[in-house]
């Protein structure tokens, strides 16, 4: 579903990577791991069509994801480093926000459930500026437990997540997966995620070897 | 006519424009000279003085061809912004980057020379002339995108934030135009027009268009060199550069 | 369609209701340069009746240029933009949206308070009605327009005074037309023509900037 053939990414005037080739299919994760700076970030952003590619061309059930465009990101759930949390609203304001923009269907009363599922009862109506970073991490991932587009790609899931977040993040992506959906994530820490088939990747050094686990 | 198409993406690659450009610019250089000399000679010897302005409208020769120029100069660095965002030419933005200097360059002078003129003509240096105005404004989107390429790091970045620029303001200049001259008219009334002197012998006419010819080569000329220049920054750490810098040494 | 245009609007409202300083301190910004004027020139009536459309309407667009920054910056920093520009809709729209709640936010309280600056510099009522109207009409353009660069600039270094520098000359249509409308009130010539003009501007602005505002957009998040 998911295919991309020798990518390459220039940062500046730094080939970070190239020759990046693999496929996803439905059911399937792929963890992409690699030294800092070798450009997990940059090919996580490529794969959503945010950073084109200097070379190579990736696509989504046989069409360039370019040409796609809407129809593609409507299939498209990211994750960024950062939260994309707003400070001054509340998580409950967030998710909402965050649902009507995306143009899903989310009612109150599904994202009080999420936010409490990712262990933010209670303080669905505090400002996120009081919240910590493992809160605010929290507050984003609760995206994910309604989020019922094909493919996933999450950049540093676990970060700042305390074990019990991270098994429960990773239970999310299993089910994902059961369900026939993609991933594509990078991480420092190897989780185990409950089901589906996991392909790696590794990045550095310049160029890229596949390796299947 | 597939011949052509072919030759045409062959030049696009900075590798083999850039010797292509090497072997114009002289050329380029010498019919700058030619056609300057030639009409700065028929302008300052052979063109008879003016009736009503005396010798002080001399100053035409080297004012309404920076003039156009500046102009000129802006469309055709959109025009070249434009194809490199729409077809991701590299050699598009650099051009595009090239030219904006010497635009500039035209603009300031073509202020400089005005306001030299206007102090005999109107006895002050400065009159809020539609046109005058107008070739202020365009000297502040020349800076403007200048500025913003500058600022940008990441080059293919700075080209198509540039690109974007120069795009909105050539949609903009006519508007820009009209509206500085809708204002001039409510008020100051008509103003004594800099380019449509009231009998213009055609000695004075044919110095004006050497000249024009002269900084049409002088643009194409500079524009090249760095466009050249450009190129060999940019492209430092590929082979070709190399090979070609540890040619020269 | 309109779905999304809400949801943006109400969402940027939202923040900006909970940051109101920001709203209060531009809205003081125009209060104070307004009133700068007759203190640098003196106080004679006719001198201030004559200047005073060009310069409330300078000190509109300055006081715009300082709520511009903030536009897309907020939303770049935290990663909102990124997801903004993944949402399965047109970019431009989105950006369309984000002007509009730009203008209810930060021209429409110029409106609201030209005519009593308008007061002290002694206009007529009639000035002082059609500096509202050209305001009202205006301030969209300004908005519009203005968000182009806020695109261009986003994470660029120096990107306030390098704001400043490519959206002012972009500006002089709309104060030209937006100032004569006034002028030409006072001088007794009728400001139809300069407030269509500008009508058709503030239409231009607001419904063609966000096009190029959305490429510059998504450049800046290569």
């Amino acid at each position: 579903m998911l295919e991309a053939s020798n990518l390459e990414c220039v940062r500046g005037e730094r080939s970070l990577f190239a020759d990046v080739s693999f496929r996803l299919d439905g059911g399937e994760m792929l963890y992409l791991q690699g030294t800092n700076g070798s450009g997990k970030t940059s090919l996580l952003r490529m794969l959503c069509a945010l950073t084109p590619a200097v070379s190579g061309e990736i696509l989504w059930r046989g069409t360039p994801i370019g040409k796609l465009g809407e129809e593609f990101r409507s299939q498209l759930c990211y994750l960024g480093h950062q939260n994309a949390i707003k400070e001054e609203l509340t998580p409950l304001e967030n998710l909402l926000s965050a649902a009507r923009l995306a143009q899903a269907a989310l009612d109150e009363d599904a994202a009080l459930d999420a936010l409490a599922l990712v262990g933010l009862r209670g303080r669905e109506d505090l400002a996120c500026r009081y919240l910590s970073q493992g809160q605010k991490r929290r507050a984003a991932l609760a995206r994910l437990v309604n989020e019922k587009r094909p493919l996933w790609v999450l950049d540093e899931p676990y970060v700042a997540l305390d074990p019990a977040a991270v098994e429960l993040v990773a239970g999310l992506i299993g089910a994902h997966l059961q369900a026939g959906g993609l991933a594509v994530l990078t991480t420092h820490q190897t989780v185990a995620v409950p089901a589906g088939a996991v392909r790696g990747l590794w990045l550095g050094d310049g160029d890229a070897t596949q390796r299947s686990r | 006519m597939t011949d052509r198409v072919i030759n045409w993406f062959k030049y696009a690659s900075p590798q083999t424009f850039y010797p292509l450009a090497g072997k114009l610019i002289p050329w380029f250089w010498a019919l700058a000279a030619l056609f300057g000399i030639a009409g700065l000679v028929i302008g300052f010897l052979i063109a008879p003085t003016d009736a009503q302005q005396g010798e002080g409208y001399r100053i035409i020769f080297l004012h309404v061809p920076a003039s156009w120029m500046s102009m000129f100069l802006y469309l055709v660095m959109a025009f070249w912004a434009g194809i490199g965002l729409a077809f991701n030419i590299r050699l598009s933005g650099m051009m595009a980057s090239a030219l904006a200097p010497t635009g500039a360059l035209f603009a300031f002078l073509s202020l400089w020379t005005g306001a030299l003129w206007g102090k005999p003509m109107w006895g002050t240096w400065w009159v809020w002339d539609a046109r005058l105005t107008s070739e202020l404004i365009l000297l502040f989107l020349y800076i403007g995108f200048i500025a913003l390429q500058a600022a940008i790091d990441d080059p293919r970045r700075a080209d198509k934030a540039g690109a974007i620029l120069a795009l909105v303001g050539v949609v903009n200049i006519p508007i820009i135009y009209f509206s500085v001259k809708w204002w001039n008219t409510l008020h100051q009334g008509a103003s004594v027009s800099l380019t449509k002197a009231p009998s213009m012998a055609a000695m004075m006419l044919w110095g004006m268009l050497l000249c024009a010819l002269g900084c049409w080569m002088y643009s194409i000329a500079v524009g090249l060199m760095r466009v050249r220049a450009i190129m060999l920054e940019r492209e430092r750490h590929t082979d070709w550069v190399r090979e070609l810098l540890a040619g020269k040494e | 369609m309109l779905i999304l245009l809400r949801a943006v609007i109400g969402r940027d409202l939202r923040l900006a209701m909970r940051r109101q300083a920001d709203i209060v301190a531009a809205a003081f910004f125009f209060i104070i340069v307004v009133s700068l004027f007759p203190l640098g020139v003196g106080p004679e009536p006719d001198q201030l009746r004559r200047m005073a459309p060009g310069v409330l309407w300078v000190a509109a667009l300055l006081a715009t240029m300082l709520s511009l920054p903030r536009l897309f910056a907020d939303d770049h920093r935290d990663g909102t933009l990124e997801q903004l520009a993944l949402a399965p809709q047109p970019l431009a729209l989105i950006v369309l949206g984000k002007v509009i709640a730009h203008w209810l936010v930060a021209g429409l309280p110029l409106v609201v308070l030209a005519p009593v600056l308008g007061i002290q510099f002694d206009l007529s009522q009639d000035a002082l009605a059609v500096l509202t109207v050209s305001l009202l009409i205006g301030t969209p353009a300004l908005s519009g327009i203005g968000a182009i660069g806020a695109a261009l600039t986003l994470g660029v270094r120096g990107g306030g005074v390098l704001l400043s520098l490519l959206v002012l000359p972009l500006y002089i249509p709309v104060l030209i037309f937006g100032a004569g409308a006034v002028d030409a009130t006072v001088s007794g010539l009728g400001p139809q023509a300069h407030l269509s003009l500008l009508g058709a501007l503030a239409l231009g602005g607001v419904f063609f900037a966000p096009w190029p505002t959305a490429a510059a957009l998504r450049v800046a998040l290569e």
